[in-house]
């Protein structure tokens, strides 16, 4: 399609409703309206232009408003459904998702899980509305931005009456203004941050044209912030570990390529007390019970440097020492490391007394690491007891007697042993737990009494690296900055001309008429200019 | 420090009668239109904003006495949040008031904060310590600055409902009078729920139940209003109480449930009662109240409500919500259902925004939208805490 001139010699691009220059109307319809319509300056868009190919297509529906709010309406009701039951990643690690929603929810926990809403944020299609919502922030923003921008810069100051009169705001005088009043006008204007103009006759004045690239300006924040989520996919953007790590232990940082090792000196747990603590906090403590204080795991970081050597043996140097607490994460290079969660006493060794069953009198005393046991614990003077089998998670007995462990945890140890003494040189068996021995191959003379335990507490720290962060701040930033720019001004138009005897006055606002209307009555009061009236009135 | 604290309480109760007071007096101001240029605001109006203030700087004093007293933000339980919330309301009405000078913004908007005031006391009002996860700088930061942002898009809603109170037709029984009603309803059942658990409170009412819980364990659960309904398998262990007329299952809390029935109950009461006495819809009664105001004003206030509640919501329950959620929880996005809900609430008022660009989205549509979008602020700060249970849920 070709240009469109119109009258007052300006070659409009096709499509151009109201003439970019002059404001003449240039499409019959808009001609026969009372009032011209403003949005986006009756320029040419994209999608109001073309509409033959199969890219026009696309172009013109992702473009329209009404598309964009149907899909953040669809969000937002699809979102919705994603809170009524727990989603899968909050369910306690122990249970199955296929069965716990129906237990605990019955038949609509089923269907639930059925219909996949357990797991709804990451379902494609949620995924797919995502993306329609970034397509749609893209191509709705170029249609109106491009356009816009062009009628606001080539706008002239005289505006052809027709112009003037179809606006919302309008009103028109037979008369002359003087030059005086002129000045005063201008002045008053000026003194109220409008940047003004004159020309032939007619004056613009207007201000705050930024606030109209406030929309695009966060449009283009959230188009950021969402290429930065995409991002995360990237493998090395984004890491995500948990590692359980008791007191004392040193292990590996999983996702730094074992670069790194981290040392768990202590886990605190710390419970406020009434006494100790202010005295206000007394009440709430009494009706609570316990309130925590402090989760804390004191940590040491280790580098390996001979992490780039293949089959070397790792060797530790310090890096750094931290008292990683909630909302106090560890930091180093691109990770923290943060304190998720904990399991206090896990047991760690056990203490067992060779003990005659008929006297009571006891041969010495074995200490059993359960994450690191002796084939045989020799107690000396003959006596030794051998280590026939650990079963860290005792579960029973299988049919055939065997004992079962059904994890390697040591939740419930269980030991079998076989005690050798001067009266029992060939050994005795006796199968050993906490609080109960028993003889599997008959009656014993001796028997293992369980003494005592030694535990220590388990850190679970949270190994998080994310690269995405600084884009999506970027993102977050832009459109804050175009949130608020959009939302917290107005762009506000004056036209006054004279022409032929007649002074026309007529304003616009993108919004917040009522403000525009004060102004413009206190910039106009006691000159002879009309006030504009809204014609636009309930 | 217990000083400070009473102190503080004795603020609060006196914020809560200097907005009361503000109420009755722009109440006597209405008569007066107050929209035009140049007409200044009659003695009532003036003396209603001027008593406002005061009420909002006691709230303020509040605020800051009890934030010395517990040493943290006072934005760490539903009350304290609730009663935030209210204050916040009452601040973005003042800003709005010195804006566009309606009287009967504030007939409508302290109400509104009164009974959110009254609400958030009825839950424990105990200086609580910190727990690790809330120990952040960022509590006063992310808190303040969300409530702030649903205060300020709170008055959208109190706009939109003076708008709809105006203009809706009470000749006839219609769709539209139905639904307003139903508005008016909603708040009838929580004036209901604060007037029900302050005399069972009074009466110090208490039932003791145990039942089985969802981990299919025994547990206790204290009741303060009458069991209507009574917790999974649970018995009754205090002598000489109402026994429970059903039980629900194990995954339903039976407390709450039972709290929303009797909600409803003394909300159908009430309402009745307020329809028997003045024989007109509640709407119909305060239709007289709002006549001199202009709808095209309204309709302005509200739309710029949202203007400038939006980006303060945005900064504040999503932007400082994440970089929190970072810190704290390792991750600054996981779904959680309080999060879901704010998400929600920021892409309802987009869509809110996006509309008032097209025709015919404005005036009536766009009040009743104005309604909808504190339903779902509401919605988020009840039913989210109280009934979806997840990280947020401190109360």
């Amino acid at each position: 399609m070709g240009k469109v001139k119109c009258e007052c010699g300006r070659l409009n691009p096709a499509g151009t409703i109201l003439c970019e220059s002059c404001g003449r109307a240039l499409t019959e319809k808009a001609k026969q309206d009372k009032l011209v319509d403003m949005r986006y300056e009756g320029s040419a868009r994209r999608s109001q232009t073309y509409n033959k190919t199969l890219i026009d297509k696309v172009w013109n529906f992702f473009s329209s408003v009404k598309v964009g709010i149907w899909i953040i309406v669809l969000l937002l009701v699809a979102a919705s459904f994603g809170t009524i039951l727990p989603q899968e990643f909050y369910l306690p690690s122990n249970v199955s998702a296929e069965t716990y929603y129906e237990d605990v929810y019955g038949t609509f926990g089923k269907l639930y899980y059925m219909i996949g809403f357990h797991d709804l944020y990451n379902s494609v299609w949620f995924s797919a509305l995502v993306a329609a919502l970034g397509v749609s922030l893209v191509i709705a923003s170029l249609d109106r931005v491009v356009p816009l921008y062009r009628a606001l810069k080539n706008q002239r100051v005289d505006r052809h009456e027709t112009f003037m009169k179809k606006q919302r705001f309008f009103a028109e005088r037979e008369g002359k203004l003087e030059p005086a009043e002129w000045e005063k006008i201008k002045e008053a204007l000026i003194k109220k941050r409008y940047k003004v103009r004159t020309e032939n006759g007619a004056l613009l004045a207007e201000k705050n044209r930024f606030t109209r690239w406030g929309p695009y300006v966060n449009h283009v924040g959230l188009i950021i912030f969402l290429l930065g989520a995409l991002l995360r996919s990237v493998p090395g953007m984004y890491v995500d570990e948990l590692l359980w790590i008791r007191e004392g232990e040193t292990l590996q940082v999983p996702g730094t390529n074992g670069e790194y090792y981290v040392k768990n000196n202590g886990f605190t747990l710390q419970n406020y007390k009434a006494g100790e603590d202010p005295e206000v906090f007394n009440e709430a403590i009494d009706r609570v019970g316990t309130v925590a204080k402090n989760y804390q795991t004191d940590a040491v970081l280790y580098r390996n440097k001979n992490n780039e050597m293949p089959g070397a043996e790792p060797e530790l140097t310090r890096v750094q020492e931290d008292s990683i607490q909630v909302n106090q994460p560890m930091k180093f290079g691109q990770f923290a490391v943060y304190q998720t969660s904990f399991r206090q006493d896990e047991m760690k060794a056990m203490h067992f007394a060779l003990t005659n069953k008929e006297t009571g009198e006891e041969f010495g005393e074995v200490v059993i690491d359960l994450f690191d046991q002796q084939a045989a614990y020799d107690l000396g003077g003959g006596y030794k007891v051998e280590l026939l089998g650990y079963y860290p998670d005792f579960d029973g007995f299988t049919k055939e007697g065997e004992p079962t462990s059904k994890s390697p945890l040591p939740n419930n140890p269980a030991f079998l042993f076989n005690m050798i003494t001067p009266e029992t040189p060939d050994g005795e068996v006796s199968f050993a737990q906490i609080r109960n021995t028993m003889e599997p191959l008959g009656e014993t003379t001796f028997k293992m009494a369980f003494k005592s335990l030694d535990t220590r507490d388990v850190s679970a720290l949270t190994i998080r690296k994310d690269l995405t962060l600084p884009i999506l701040a970027a993102g977050g930033i832009i459109f804050m900055i175009g949130v608020i720019q959009g939302s917290y001004w107005n762009h506000r138009r004056l036209w006054i001309r004279e022409k032929n005897g007649q002074v026309y006055a007529a304003g616009h606002t993108n919004k917040n008429w009522h403000g525009l209307k004060r102004e413009i009555r206190s910039v106009l009061e006691g000159t002879s200019v009309p006030e504009p009236e809204d014609r636009q009135k309930e | 420090m217990v000083h400070l604290a009473d102190a503080s309480s004795t603020l609060l109760e006196a914020a809560f009668f200097f907005y009361l007071a503000a109420t009755f007096l722009f109440g006597g101001a209405i008569r007066q239109k107050g929209l035009r240029e140049g007409e200044a605001l009659n003695r009532w109006g003036r003396l209603g904003i001027i008593v406002t203030i005061i009420g909002f700087a006691a709230q303020l004093g509040y605020f800051f006495t009890r934030w010395a007293a517990a040493g943290h933000a006072p934005v760490s339980n539903l009350f304290e949040f609730t009663t935030f919330f209210g204050m916040m309301i009452v601040g973005a009405f003042i800003l709005l008031f010195f804006i566009y000078k309606t009287t009967v913004l504030g007939l409508f908007a302290l109400p509104v904060a009164i009974i959110i005031i009254a609400y958030a006391s009825m839950f424990p009002r105990e200086i609580n310590p910190l727990i690790p996860a809330l120990q952040s700088h960022w509590l006063a930061i992310h808190v303040t600055t969300a409530a702030a942002g649903q205060g300020i898009l709170a008055i959208s809603f109190i706009a939109g409902m003076i708008f709809l109170v105006k203009n809706i037709d009470q000749a006839t029984s219609t769709k539209k009078t139905k639904w307003l009603e139903a508005v008016m309803f909603f708040i009838v059942s929580v004036i209901a729920f604060i007037l029900l658990t302050t005399g069972f409170a009074m009466a110090d009412y208490k039932a003791e139940f145990e039942y089985v819980n969802k981990e299919e364990q025994a547990a206790e659960q204290e009741f303060t209003l009458p069991a209507l309904v009574g917790p999974n398998e649970g018995t009754l262990l205090t002598k000489e109480k109402m026994e429970p007329l059903a039980h629900v299952p194990a995954f339903i809390n039976a407390k709450k449930l039972n709290t929303v029935i009797w909600s409803l109950a003394g909300g159908v009461v009430l309402y009745v009662l307020i329809r028997l006495i003045t024989r007109k819809r509640v709407a119909a009664s305060l239709q007289p109240l709002v006549r001199q105001v202009s709808s095209d004003l309204l309709d302005e206030i509200s739309y710029r409500s949202v203007l400038i509640g939006f980006p303060v919501f945005a900064l504040g329950a999503l932007i400082f919500a994440m970089i929190w959620a970072q810190i704290a929880w390792t991750r600054f996005w996981g779904w959680d259902p309080k999060e879901v809900w704010a998400l929600i609430t920021f892409l309802f008022y987009a869509a809110f925004l996006h509309l008032r660009l097209s025709k015919g989205w404005h005036g009536e549509k766009s009040a009743w939208l104005a309604v909808v979008g504190f339903g779902i602020i509401m919605f988020n700060l009840i039913a989210v805490n109280l009934v979806i249970a997840g990280l947020h849920s401190y109360a």
